[in-house]
């Protein structure tokens, strides 16, 4: 009957919180476990000119959206220098200006970066370049040297490939000695290449960029040639020394085209040095910047963005569920019999501030000096609500005691019991004494130790480090946990300790039948 | 046997009910929550069972704010017993009674004797909520106190025999008696060491007891045998479980009930909750008896008339 609509209640309420957290995890990246940790660089790119009379000017060409990478932080180390940042067609930059300045200078910008998923970027064609016009004998040896080319290719990469191989060639052809006069370095090589792809009207441009390895003090750029593959729309990698093509791994782009890396008033004075160092981050705060540098919105609707201490707040108290749903499990499956419904959770709440045996000494010599006033009281013939009032006023006063006592004897678990719920104890006192003296003391002493042990496997369960994180982080899973309860709602088998109540029956009922 | 999926298979062959089962089919299913003052109120209980025409103890007074209890002294002036018990207290926690007087001084019925300071502090806790469920403020009935029946003077230690039956949609569909023991200081709860007796509803006579877990035949102190008792008014007993379902509106309700020297049997309360002890009593489960019931409420077979319900259950349910 009703039992369908709870059964599909409980599975949907699993799918979206399993849905939500498998999402959270495998998609936005949020980690698992807590001590995941994810391979972040900090890149610091180190400018320094000598100062000419007069105002100065720097232009650092900046990474934009590298492919492969977030950058999750920036930041300018510039004394007494305005700043500003530019992006258009050709990338972004950052200006640097002074009005007057004399000396060496040095300006720094620092970035964090975080190794995203890779993809590939379409990109606009870019206006086919016009082929430029030369003298002889370079005109005749560029038609040959490409003409060579042609033949051993088939698209506009593997064209560019082959190109940059022979213009690397340990033993060059007559063309390429020719045209590579004056050529040392690979960016000159990947110029050069640039130049006589134009030729060709094939769009190829230089790009400059960090090969990211461990820590590295002097790394330097470097470069890559870039060819535009019209029919898939993306600039194709071509690697400057073996025309291998493809992206590099580990390749992070800093500025491309063939405008210089560092641009001081319009000249190439100063120098730039680039220095990165690998380090490992927390993968939560990594996935949490990245979100937060991808789209605000997914953050700031969830508990990270929360003020750090509503978030201390809530890292406890998403908790409760799971001490709740372990007392559901020993009450409702074995059937333990404790005070009250929920107060073993709440002791277990206590014991977050004290420690497991710490805690429960501590409850233990609370409540037996409570009791012993709680019994004297009784003699007094007090009403209820003084009485109770007046044993939380002696608990708060005993507290108060343990934790100066034990301050002086230099123990420091004593000083967190004030935090211990005042009235959880109260009630408990309370509690007991009317049990011990309706029931007899076995009874009392058996449901508080009942209590007391399941407040402490429910402390354990809660101060398990992977679920603390896994709930705080994935705060779905409660809905999964919600879904259970709800099944266990209506289990109505018999509990683990009725097997043992009723077990006289039971062998009764073997003899019976004979078996 | 300590294999407990064997114990568990065992126990599902003899139809024992868990507390899990009891709630989830019965006590949710059949007992509506808004009726449940009726029964948690004693006050209500007593009413309805006189216009119910069951016999009740007669009431004395009642007492509900604090200045009463001092009042209350002088309006009992003439009666040497009676029972003093909060209207929301469960299990038999909080009962004073009171068996005689010296001078200013109550004698209660283990033979101690309470001043009246004393009293009044007693008075005072029940009023506060102290035996209520929940804790919250109660009120507080001063009623007959019951001279019981000198038929169990034999199996009984000091105090109050009272006899137990299950009420199923109307039928009584088990019963047991419980015997104070030394054990269990003159108390009739089973957990604190009463004795509980399994009666055979068509015959009325006692089976076999049980005391704490293990089977007896006879009761520990007095050593008189518990089997083979035939319980008086058994018949007016019987029709008292089946009119506890029209009084109280609950289809799964527990009725306990005193047999007195003078009055016959008188109901103490009813119970919206009743524990599932009277099966180890019996040596039988409950649940083949309430399936047979609910076979008939399935086919709209369900008596109206209380004579023919305890017809149906004297018929139906032996416990062997």
């Amino acid at each position: 009957m009703k039992k369908t609509q709870l059964y599909v209640l409980a599975f949907l309420l699993a799918t979206i919180g399993l849905g939500a957290t498998w999402y959270k995890w495998q998609v936005l990246k949020f980690p698992m476990l807590p001590v995941e940790e994810t391979e972040v660089w900090e890149i610091q790119a180190r400018v320094e000119f000598e100062a000419r009379r007069g105002p100065n000017r720097a232009t650092l060409r900046l990474p934009d959206n590298p492919p492969g990478f977030t950058i999750l932080d920036e930041r300018f180390v510039a004394r007494n220098y305005g700043m500003t940042i530019e992006r258009d067609r050709d990338g972004r930059r950052v200006i640097w200006a002074i009005r007057r300045a004399s000396g060496p200078q040095a300006l720094y910008y620092r970035s964090t970066i975080y190794r995203d998923q890779f993809s590939e970027q379409r990109a606009r064609p870019p206006e086919p370049p016009t082929p430029g016009s030369w003298e002889e004998p370079f005109a005749t040896a560029r038609i040959t040297l490409l003409e060579d080319v042609r033949e051993k290719s088939v698209d506009s990469a593997s064209f560019a490939g082959e190109l940059m191989r022979r213009l690397n060639a340990a033993q060059p052809t007559e063309e390429v000695r020719l045209l590579g006069e004056g050529v040392r370095t690979i960016d000159d090589r990947v110029r050069l290449a640039v130049s006589l792809l134009g030729d060709r009207q094939i769009s190829a441009r230089p790009v400059y960029g960090l090969l990211l390895a461990g820590n590295d003090a002097n790394a330097s750029l470097v470069p890559y040639l870039q060819v535009f593959d019209t029919s898939e729309l993306v600039w194709r990698m071509v690697d400057p020394v073996n025309g291998r093509i493809g992206w590099p791994d580990n390749f992070l782009v800093w500025s491309i085209g063939p405008q210089p890396v560092l641009d001081v008033d319009g000249e190439r004075r100063g120098r730039v040095s680039f220095s990165m160092q690998r380090s490992l981050a927390d993968a939560l705060e990594t996935a949490k910047a990245r979100l937060e540098a991808r789209d605000r919105n997914l953050i700031a609707y969830s508990l990270l963005d929360l003020p750090l201490q509503a978030q201390e707040v809530y890292k406890i108290l998403l908790l409760v569920p799971i001490g709740a749903f372990i007392m559901l499990i020993l009450r409702n499956l074995v059937g333990i019999k404790t005070f009250g419904t929920f107060m073993p959770v709440l002791i277990a709440l206590a014991f977050n501030w004290t420690g497991l045996l710490p805690g429960v000494a501590l409850f233990f010599v609370v409540i037996t000096m409570g009791l012993l006033v709680r019994f004297y009281m009784e003699r007094l013939k007090l009403l209820l609500v003084p009485r109770l009032t007046a044993v939380l006023i002696v608990v708060v006063i005993l507290m108060a005691l343990v934790s100066v006592v034990s301050n002086r004897l230099g123990i420091e678990v004593g000083l967190s019991v004030a935090l211990f719920p005042m009235i959880i104890m109260t009630m408990v006192i309370e509690r007991v004494s009317v049990a011990w003296e309706e029931r007899g003391p076995g009874f009392a002493i058996s449901q508080a130790l009942g209590s007391i042990a399941i407040a402490a496997l429910a402390y354990l369960a809660m101060g398990q480090k992977h679920l603390q994180h896994a709930i705080f982080v994935f705060p779905e899973l409660l809905l999964v946990l919600l879904a259970l309860t709800l099944l266990l709602g209506r289990y109505s088998g018999y509990r683990l300790t009725e097997l043992f109540r009723f077990r006289a029956l039971a062998r009764e009922a073997a003899a019976k039948t004979g078996a | 046997m300590l294999n407990p999926f064997a114990i568990a298979k065992r126990l599902r062959q003899i139809g024992l009910v868990g507390i899990g089962q009891r709630n989830a089919e019965f006590v949710l299913r059949y007992n509506q929550r808004k009726y449940y003052p009726r029964v948690d109120d004693k006050l209500i209980t007593k009413a309805l069972a006189i216009e119910a025409g069951l016999p009740v103890p007669e009431l004395y007074a009642v007492v509900r704010e604090e200045h009463e209890i001092g009042e209350l002294h002088g309006r009992i002036r003439d009666r040497e017993q009676f029972v003093v018990k909060p209207a929301h207290g469960s299990g038999g926690d909080g009962i004073l009674v009171v068996t005689g007087r010296r001078g200013e001084k109550y004698r209660r019925s283990n033979g101690a004797l309470m001043g009246r300071e004393e009293f009044e502090h007693h008075l005072s806790n029940m009023l506060s909520g102290l035996f209520s469920l929940g804790g919250q403020p109660d009120h507080i009935l001063v009623e007959y106190c019951v001279q019981f029946d000198p038929v169990f003077d034999n199996v009984s230690y000091k105090g109050v025999p009272d006899i137990r039956i299950i009420s199923f949609l109307g039928y009584p569909v088990m019963a047991m008696i419980r015997l104070p023991t030394r054990m269990s200081d003159g108390k009739a709860n089973l957990h604190q060491g009463a004795i509980g007796v399994g009666i055979d509803i068509p015959t009325g006579t006692t089976r076999r007891g049980v005391w704490g877990t293990e089977p007896v035949k006879e009761h520990p102190d007095t050593e008189h045998s518990i089997v083979g008792l035939s319980i008086p008014h058994w018949d007016e007993l019987l029709l008292i479980g089946a009119k506890a379902y029209e009084l109280s509106k609950l289809g799964y309700v527990g009725v306990d009930v005193v047999l007195d020297k003078v009055h016959g049997p008188m109901v103490l309360e009813l119970n919206a909750r009743p524990g599932l002890a009277i099966q180890i009593a019996n040596g039988n489960g409950l649940l083949h008896r309430l399936r047979k019931i609910q076979a008939l409420e399935a086919e709209g077979r369900l008596s109206s008339d209380p004579a023919e319900r305890v017809a149906f259950s004297k018929a139906n349910f032996p416990t062997r």
